[in-house]
Parts: structure tokens; sequence; C-alpha cells
């Protein structure tokens, strides 16, 4: 006799294109076959963050074992997860998490370092419920918020709560929210508009499509609540095109809203009136800086404009205007809830609450973590993230996206938040955060943040179209090893130059990814310049030939075809490439039958 | 409210929301700009403006920088210096330095900004932009590559004349201001009113040059070349030459255009004359039978080309008469022909114009009503001014010389065709008199809706009245037709002129001045312009059409009545209801073909 038991299937996109669908499609058979359906409830849930090990599936249960925490799981696996968990109450070892230090397998999430130190309030609901039933987030107190504002606070008294709670946006700026909010209250003009920034474009970050794709209807309440403090009655939702899951989701979500009159006329019966459109952008990263992307909702080409006037004043149509992240928005109805104070104490002074991470790159947990203000990098990257893999040093961290910086080793007991990671030359940005091991070479990342900046560059701005192209060009120099003497001074006065005199955000912190590496691998910038040589053996031009002795057979051939006769030695001594002469051509590479031959 | 700004420690009291480059001004301290065109493109992009903001960690632009109370600002340091100095260095290196050779050389705000900030070499050089030239339309030429993305093409062909041909296209460092798809222009709805040519800070946009047609054609010996003046470059083209704005050199031109070896010179106002009594009679029969009303005005072919892309349906409201350009070159190489006793085969009809899209107009295929191209080839004031100081001339030490006849004495009335309201007002001086048999006096528009349009209501005193109207530059032409559509507005008689600085005197054509009050000064100068039209309408013996002697003549012995069978078939023209877009047509009519491919791009 089976137990009672929900079984949750993770539906974010990274375990959606890894076999997710599948598996939620056999389990329902497999249900059905084992005639468990009445017992058994199968939840699609939104992300569970645990990208890495996906798709995931947890299992609850009335019986132990429950709440276990079953990973990279396979279609074919649906049959043995009714079969020996369901029926038969047994754990189902090979489909655990396995410690990457110690090895051990453990069952349940708590006891997880991902998850151990995790403060869940934006992803509060992201693993738990099914996105797309409005009545599973009401009954986790969802539009409670919006109701007790709506009935029992006036729109003063809101932005109060919000400024008491010390929010700042989780966007990049960090501006703090109630502030944004009373200036958009209090400046003159009619409508006004509340906008949600979905236009989440930073390289390898995904908080927000989580949030999207989990919890769609905590940013609708938490625009709805916006809407309310500063007196608006429309409102937008700007969601990258990149991101179809998120907007189905979100569509479903708003139209679930619609019918129970959470969103529509006299919401809650006292005379609200609040609705919501999406508007989906085209890709351009550049549509996430606020004025461009007010000009794409108004469906004009998304071109930043000189700032103030800011949003607050005249925004969307020249109207006062409210634009707030996903993750900000999402964290609103908790706060209402739980007032001001309580968020306050979350988090350190300045930065207070939690904040999303995509963690990234060269560690053994990737994936989505939520985390008080001020945990320290060290803790994110070895106890949350399991470490560095392969028994590889740290070498840095990347914050921020292209607008952010490199944190190296020395500072890894800095506390994540918005004031010390400007400190430090780098920024909080919307969270992406991407850990980097010994094996990587500093100036190519700077190349490539570059080469995604000047390519998304609007162009409208001289320092943003051919400054941010100038220092790639420059980088590309380096890496090449065909860079001058005084590349580096250049390199460095011209990204001031573009930092101190771009129009908008993106041309203003395009330069930071290069200037926080010459602060802390000014070094390897050197190597790169005047020994013409890559430290961590990465940029392919400076690398040199050279021959593996314990592969090498010494049979000569590669000195025979060798055309520039740079290869030296004899049949007893073995032979050596003569690395100042080498014209890299790579025929000693391809003619040498024991590949003895690489790169390094 | 007045606040107090200092600028380089000097203080200065002005109103809130004035930017720091006015309040500089105030204190003669020039800062200087390149994208800005005031009131008119104020995107703060090109950043040469920078200054710096107590407080403010980046430098600001001060073209779109509103000063506050108390604001300090520093527009002279080093640094400052060093930012302007960088800005520029990065639009030339994205820049072809082609100087020499280019249409702006000496005309052109980016060489003036470099050379004012010494720039001697770039720093930071590396890949430029190459796109292909676009010489394809017959009025205009696009160089990409010497786009510096300031937005002022974009801004006047949106806001002022309501097209919409440019906008910014791609990103990052390949973007470029250009039409949709980076289609040719010539198979946009450009309208070929040259505005963008005006407001361009290099020479990115210019006119095609035909200069070297008339020179081939005043070297054939076998032609006979003749060249027609039209109003409004009487009172440009001593500009060129360092005369005042508006100053009236009629006679001066004659003597430069018979130095230059034409056989005949002409006035184009005497096609305007012309065009009077065509138009006005065919003003005169529609008020008779009540249809079509209102009758448009149709000299002015970007307004027509305008009026065929966008209001088809209005077409049949176009005066139906061609221009006084197309009209003279019909009469040249027609009436001319015989009075003269020349085949019109050897006639090359030049005609210079303050216009570049008087040269779409000639080459336009229904043009040729004479049995060959009317108009051969169209000089703006521009091309003149340089073939007249090729030649080494100087206007202002010309003697005045007379037109030659029979087709160069106009009356005032075909001269004040120059100006805005010109047109209509030259119109209704002799239908006013042949209706009521009085002279026309005191007539004058009055504004309506601000600055959109202008109207007046003649009493015809036999109960009825005219009510007419005038608008200049196409974004008001849509207004004016959009009231007219809606019902909210009816008229007898519009005169529509695409040039929005007062017609013809600001058309795409005239002298081009650098500097960011361009366009602000564009809307001065064609009042100056429109006076010294005014002033020869003034000094003319006859200054209604009718009353011309050589027009009454040319009806008499040539043409017969004013909008008879003979005018018809010479002087009156059809419209076409355009397709927007038509680059497949295009190529899909000339399969097989070999493309046609811009010439600058061998």
């Amino acid at each position: 006799m089976a137990p009672k038991a929900e079984i949750l299937v993770c539906g974010g996109t990274s375990c959606y294109s890894s076999g997710g669908p599948d598996i939620y499609k056999n389990l329902i058979e497999e249900l059905k076959r084992k005639e468990l359906e009445e017992k058994v409830k199968l939840t699609q849930t939104g992300c569970f963050g645990f990208c890495e090990k996906g798709p995931v599936v947890v299992i609850y249960c009335e019986k132990e074992p429950n709440g276990i925490f079953y990973c990279q799981v396979k279609p074919e696996d649906s049959e043995r997860i009714l079969k020996e968990h369901i029926i038969n109450g047994e754990i189902i070892d090979d489909l655990l998490y396995e410690d990457p230090e110690t090895g051990a397998k453990i069952p349940g999430h708590e006891d997880m370092g991902f998850y151990k130190y995790q403060q869940r309030i934006a992803l509060k609901n992201c693993g738990l419920i099914q996105p797309y039933k409005i009545k599973e987030y009401i009954a986790r107190d969802g539009y409670r918020a919006l109701g007790e504002a709506l009935s029992h606070m006036t729109s003063k008294e809101v932005i109060e709560i919000v400024k008491t709670s010390k929010i700042r946006g989780r966007g990049g700026g960090g501006f703090p929210t109630g502030l944004k909010w009373e200036l958009t209250a209090k400046a003159k003009g009619s409508p006004k508009y509340v906008i949600c920034n979905a236009d989440e474009g930073d390289p390898g970050a995904f908080m927000d499509r989580s949030i999207l794709e989990g919890d769609p209807h905590s940013v609708i309440e938490g625009l709805a609540i916006a809407a309310y403090a500063i007196g608006a009655e429309q409102g937008y939702v700007y969601v990258r095109a990149e991101y179809p899951l998120a907007v189905e989701r979100l569509e479903q979500a708003i139209k679930d809203a619609r019918e129970l009159n959470l969103l529509g006329e006299d919401i809650f019966e006292t005379g609200f009136k609040f609705d919501l459109e999406i508007r989906v952008g085209a890709g351009a990263f550049v549509c996430g800086e606020e004025t461009a992307l007010m000009q794409s909702v108004q469906g004009e080409r998304g071109d930043p404009r000189f700032k103030p006037p800011y949003p607050a004043n005249k925004g969307l149509w020249g109207q006062p205007t409210v634009i707030n992240n996903v993750e900000t928005l999402a964290n609103i109805p908790g706060i209402i809830l739980n007032g001001g104070e309580w968020f306050s104490h979350i988090g350190t002074e300045e930065s207070t609450g939690t904040k999303v991470f995509a963690l990234a790159g060269d560690i053994h947990n990737t994936g989505l973590i939520e985390v008080p203000m001020g945990t320290t990098l060290r803790e994110v990257v070895f106890e949350l993230g399991g470490g560095i893999p392969n028994k590889k040093e740290f070498k840095a961290a990347q914050t921020g996206g292209p607008s952010g910086g490199c944190i190296p080793k020395e500072h890894l007991d800095i506390l994540m938040d918005y004031d010390s990671l400007i400190e430090v030359g780098s920024m909080m940005g919307s969270g992406g955060l991407i850990i980097m091991d010994e094996d990587t070479c500093m100036v190519d990342v700077a190349r490539f943040y570059l080469d995604f900046t000047q390519d998304e560059a609007c162009g409208k701005c001289t320092p943003g179209r051919v400054g941010t192209k100038r220092l790639l060009e420059m980088l590309n120099k380096i890496v090449e090893g065909e860079a001058e003497p005084n590349i580096l001074e250049k390199l460095e006065a011209l990204s001031n130059q573009v930092k101190k005199s771009s129009l908008c955000g993106l041309g203003q912190s395009a330069p930071n990814p290069i200037l926080s590496t010459l602060q802390y691998f000014r070094d390897e910038y050197e190597a790169h310049v005047f020994e013409k040589r890559c430290p961590a053996g990465v940029c392919e031009a400076l690398l040199d030939y050279v021959i593996d002795e314990e592969k090498c057979k010494a049979c000569g051939l590669c000195a025979e075809k060798c055309p520039a006769a740079t290869i030296e030695g004899d049949k007893e001594e073995g032979y050596t490439i003569n690395s100042e002469a080498c014209k890299s051509c790579g025929i000693c590479e391809e003619e040498c039958p024991f590949e003895a031959i690489t790169k390094g | 409210m007045l606040v107090t700004v200092t600028i380089d420690g000097q203080e200065v009291e002005v109103s809130e929301g004035t930017t720091i480059l006015d309040a500089a001004d105030m204190l003669d301290i020039d800062i200087p700009t390149l994208c800005y065109l005031k009131e008119l493109n104020e995107p703060g992009a090109c950043r040469v403006c920078l200054v710096d903001v107590e407080g403010d960690a980046n430098f600001q632009p001060a073209c779109v920088y509103e000063v506050t109370d108390g604001l300090k600002v520093r527009t002279n340091t080093p640094q400052v210096i060093e930012a302007r100095k960088r800005v520029i260095e990065l639009l030339l290196s994205d820049h072809p330095f082609e100087c020499l050779t280019c249409v702006a050389n000496q005309n052109c705000e980016l060489q003036s900004v470099a050379k004012q900030y010494g720039i001697r070499d770039l720093e930071f050089g590396g890949e430029r932009n190459k796109f292909p030239v676009d010489d394809l339309s017959p009025s205009l030429v696009r160089e990409p590559s010497k786009c510096i993305l300031c937005r002022r093409c974009i801004s006047v062909c949106a806001e002022i004349q309501e097209v919409h041909i440019y906008d910014v296209i791609e990103r990052g460092f390949g973007s470029v201001a250009a039409p949709a798809y980076n289609e040719s222009l010539m198979d946009t709805p450009c309208i070929t009113c040259g505005q963008c040519i005006m407001v361009c800070p290099t020479g990115a946009l210019h006119g095609q040059d035909d200069t070297q047609k008339v020179w081939d054609a005043l070297a054939d010996e076998s032609k006979h070349v003749v060249i027609q003046t039209a109003p409004a470059i009487r009172v440009t083209i001593g500009e060129m030459f360092g005369l005042e704005i508006g100053s009236l050199v009629t006679g001066q031109l004659v003597a430069a255009l018979k130095r230059l070896g034409f056989d005949k010179v002409f006035d184009d106002c005497f096609g305007a004359d012309v065009v009077v009594m065509e138009e006005g009679h065919e003003l005169m029969e529609r008020l008779e039978s009540g249809k079509d009303l209102p009758q448009f005005t149709s000299c002015c072919p970007g307004w027509v080309k305008f009026c065929e892309s966008f209001y088809p349906s209005m077409l049949d409201n176009l005066s139906s008469c061609k221009s006084p350009q197309q009209v003279f070159g019909a009469l040249a190489k027609s009436y001319y022909a015989e009075q003269a006793g020349i085949d019109p085969e050897d006639i090359f009809c030049v005609s210079t114009m303050p216009c570049v899209a008087k040269k779409y107009e000639s080459q336009r295929p229904e043009m040729d009503s004479s049995g060959h191209r009317d108009v051969d080839a169209v000089l703006t004031t521009r091309e003149l001014g340089e073939m007249i100081k090729q030649i080494g001339l100087d206007i202002k030490k010309l003697p005045e010389e007379d037109y030659d006849e029979p087709m160069g004495y106009a009356s005032g009335a075909g001269v004040i065709f120059g100006s805005t309201g010109g047109v209509m007002e030259a119109a209704l001086r002799t239908v006013y008199e042949r209706i009521t048999g009085e002279r026309l006096e005191d007539f004058e528009l009055k504004s309506v809706r601000g600055r959109d349009f202008k109207e007046a209501e003649i009493d015809l005193k036999d109960g009825r009245s005219l009510k007419v109207a005038v608008a200049r530059g196409t974004g008001n032409a849509r207004r004016l037709i959009h009231r007219i559509m809606n019902g909210e507005a009816e008229y007898d008689f519009i005169e529509v002129m695409a040039c929005p600085a007062g017609g013809c005197v600001g058309g795409g054509g005239q002298p081009i001045y650098s500097g960011r009050d361009k366009w602000l000064r564009m809307v001065e100068d064609r009042a100056h312009r429109a006076k010294g039209l005014f002033e020869e309408d003034g000094q003319k013996e006859y200054r209604v059409a009718h009353e011309n002697p050589f027009v009454k003549k040319l009806y008499d012995n040539y043409l017969g009545d004013p909008h008879g069978e003979r005018s018809q078939e010479l002087l009156h023209t059809s419209y076409v209801d355009r397709q927007l877009y038509t680059h497949e047509e295009r190529y899909s009519d000339k399969k097989g073909e070999p493309m046609k491919v811009a010439k600058k791009n061998h």
C-alpha cells in the first residue's frame, strides 16, 4: 500500500532542456499504470536553483523516506522512482547528491551546502509551487500583501514600509526602491506607469528568468503594490524574447489574476484599478537600461537617453514611471506582510535583505542561490558552491556581468553587498557571479566582456560606439601578441575616458572589466605585452609548441618536416623546439605520430 | 524662475531649465557641439560638449544638461579639454580621411572642431566602417562612411518633414543613420527635399553634382545652351560671395551666367508667370464646376512626390500644371526653338534652382512633352556658385546685366514664387482680377494653429469668397490634409512648399552654413531672403502675370488660351500613385539586367 506523496519535478528552463518534460510525462504514465494517481500528486515547479545537478526531482511523503532530493534524473528513471521510492519506501542511492569533497550521499536538500546557507525570500516559492496554478501561490500567502495594502494602508504607508525595509534595486544600480516610489508618487503628471524590467541580459545570469518561470505571481503582486503606491493604473512587464517559458507562464499568470479580479477594475473591492501588459524585447542588451527600455516599450528603437529627467519625472510616454527589476518586485509582498523592519534586519546595514546570485563558472555547484546580503564571497564559493573542481586554485570571481569587475583571491572575504563590491572595483549588478580558476586568463576575460559590450552598444554616443570598439581592438592586440609597449597606458586612459564620458550606464561601466583586471592582474597583462606570454596558457597566439619528452620517441620526423628548421636535436638526445624561431605553423604537431607535440 | 550658475568662476543668472551650453554662451564661453541643433536635434550623443559639473564623477554634456541653482561648472580644465579631444579623436578614427575631395571640405563641422582642438594624430586608431555610397537618387547622395551619428537628418526628416526616411540601423560600431533596411534613397518614399543635406554636419549627405554635365554642354559647340534662373537664386547666391543674407543680385547673376558662356540667360520667373496663367485658369474652372477642390499647387516637386507617396487619394486635387522649371523647359524646346529657328535637338536646357528635388523632377519620365528631355541639367545655388568661382569671378564685382528675350522678362508675380505664400499670391492676383475686375490689394495670410499653416479668405465680390491656405514643410502639409480629410477645414486653393524654412528660399540646394544654431538661422535667413524677393516684386513694372507682355505674346502667338489644348499638351502633366518602397519592384522588372550600382562603389 503506497503512502500519500507529492513528487516535484523541476520545470525551470535548465531542467526543462535536459529532459524535464519527459520525466514529467513518464511519471504521469507510470502513475496511471501503477494506479497511484489518487495518492501521488505530481507537480511541475519552477526552478530549484541547482541547475548543475538537474533535472531535479524532489519527493515529499507522509512516511519516510521524506524530502528526498534526486539529481540528474533521466526520463527512464521514472519507473524506478515510483517502484523503489514510493511503493517500496527505499531511497534510490545513485540519484542522490554526492558531496564533492567527502563523497557522502546526501538525501535531503537542507543538508546540502548549496541549500543549507540560503535564505529564500525572492525565491521562496520557486521549486515549491506550480507556477501555472494561482491557487498554489495564494495558498502560500499570495496576494495577501496586496490585499493588506489596498484595504488597510494608504499609498504613503506602503511607501513608508518599503523605505523602512531599505531595499535597494536588484537590477544593478542599487537605488533605494522606496525613494524611487516616493519620487514617482510625488511627481506631477497623470497617468503614471509601473514597469517591470525583465530584460535580463548579463551573460550567465538567470535570476529573473527563474523567478518569472517559478513564481510569476510574486512579480505581478509586487507590480500591483508599486502601482498602488505611486498611483498608476497600467503596468508593463518588459521580458526578453529569449525567455519563452517565462513569457508563457507570465501570460497565464496575468490571465489567472484577471479572472480572480486581482488585476483589472475594483481590485479587492477597494476601487483600485490596475492592469498589466507584456512587452517582449527583441534581444538587445542595452534595453535593460531603463531609458532604452522605455523607448522599446513605446515601440521605438531601444536607445538610451540623457538623464535627467529621470523616469520618476519623465518616463514612459513622458509620464512619471517606476521601473523595478523582477527580483526587487518579488521581494515586495514579503516586505509588506512582514514589515520593513523585518527585512532591514536581514543582510547588512546599507544592503538589506537577500540577493539572488547565478553561480557559474569553475565551481562544483552551479545554479541559483539566494543568500543574505553580506555573505562573504568565500562562503559562497566554498560552502554553497562546493569549491573549485579538479583541485584547482580559486583565481577570481566576476560579479556584475559586463558592467562589473573581477575580485581576486585576496578579497575572498569581502562581504557581498552593494558598497563593498564597489569598493573593490566591481559591482553587484543583477547578480551574475562567475567563478574562475587558475587556468583563466584575465586579459581574455576582459576581452570577452568588451567583445560583448561593444557589440551590444546601441551606437548612440561616441565613447560607447567607437570607444568600446577601440578598447576591444587593443585587447585583441594584447592577446594576439601584437601590442606595442605603451598599450597598457593607452588602454587605461581610454577606459577611464569611456567611463567618464559615455551617455548611459552601458558605456560608463563597459570598461570596468578592464580596469579591475588591470588593477589586480596587471602582471598578467605585462606578461602578454612584454614577454608575449600568456601565464594561464589560454591565449592561442602566445602559446609555444613544446615536445613532451615522455611521449617523444625521438623519431626525428618533426625536425625533418619543420619548414623553418627550428627543431633541433638528434635521435640519441631527443628534440627540442626553438620557440624564438618557431613560426607556430603547426606542421610538427600534425606530423608527430605519437602526439608528443602540443601547444602549451 | 531665475537661478545663479557659476561657470569657470563667473556667475550668471539664467532662467531655470537653461542648458549649460546656453548659460555659458551668455558669458561668451563657447562650448563645441556636433550633434546638437537647437530646438531640432538634442540627443546629447556626440559628447563633444563635455563639461565638468561639480559633484559629478562623470563629465556631462553641456547641450542637454539643464542648470539648477548654485550649479558650478568648469568648461576649461585640462581634463575637460582632453576629454573633448579624445571624443573628437574617436570620431575621426572612424571617419574616412577624404577631406580634400569631400563636398564638405572647409564647410564641415567635424573638420572645424578637429582643427579647433588641434588634433594632429590619432592615438586610438583602428577599424573604420566602410559603407557603400548610395548615389542612385537623382537628387541626393549618401556617403554613410562619413556619418557621425548626429541624428540631425533623422530629426529633420521625422519631426519637421514627417517623412521618416532615416533612422539608426544596426548597433554598436556598425550603427549608421540610414533608410529602412539600408535601401537606396531611390527606393524609399524620400521626397528629395534635401533638408537632410542642409543639417548634415559632414559630407555624409549631399546633393548630386551635375556641374560636369553643364561644363560638357558649354564645351560642345553644336549645343545651344540656355539657362533659367529660379526666383530664389537671386537672393541667395550672393551669400556664397560674402554678401549679406538675402542680398538681391539679379543683374550680377545674369552677368555671371553670360560670362560662363550660356547662349541665352532666361528667367524661370517667366515660367512662373505662365504657371500663374495656367494654374489660375485651372482654379477658375474648378471653382465653376465645383470639382476637385481644393486645388493644390504643384510647383514643388518634393510636395508632389509627398502627395503621390502618402496621399494618392488627393492626386486629382493637385493642379495638373507643371512647375515653372518644367513649363520653362517645355517652352524652351518648342516655343523658343521655333522663334529662334533652332532645332530643339540642339538646345541644352539648364536650370539653376535652390533645390535638389528639381533634379529628380527634371528626370521624371513624363517630363518630355517637347519631344525631348525638357530640362537637361539642374544646378543648385551651391553648384552654380562654385562654377562662377571656378572662372574667377566675384559676383559682388560684376555689373548688372539684363535677361535675354523672349523668356527673360517676368512680372513681380513670377518673382515671389520663391517665397512661401508667393505662388498663392501670384495666382490670386490674376484670378482675383479676372473675376472681380479689380486689383488684389493688401493680401495677407493669417497664421492658423500656431505655425502649422496660414490661411486667408478673399471676397470675390459676387457673393462668393475664396478660402486659401499655405503650408510650408510637409509635416505641416500632413496636418493640413488631415484637417481637410476630417472635415475640420474647407479650402478652395492651397499652396504647399516642401521646405519648412520659407519655401524655396530655404531650399535643399541653398548655401549651407555650419553651426549649432543653423536650424534657427535658416528660419531667420528665409525672412531676409523673402524680403529680397518682395523687393524685386516692388520694383517690377508689371506685378501681375497676365500683364507680362512676353506672356501675352506667348499666348497670342503660340499657346492660344490658357489651359487650352496646346497648353494642356505641353504644360500639364499627370501624377503617379507611388509605392513607398520600390526595391523589389525595381529589380523584378529588370530581371537579368545588370543592377545599377552606385558610381562611387567602383
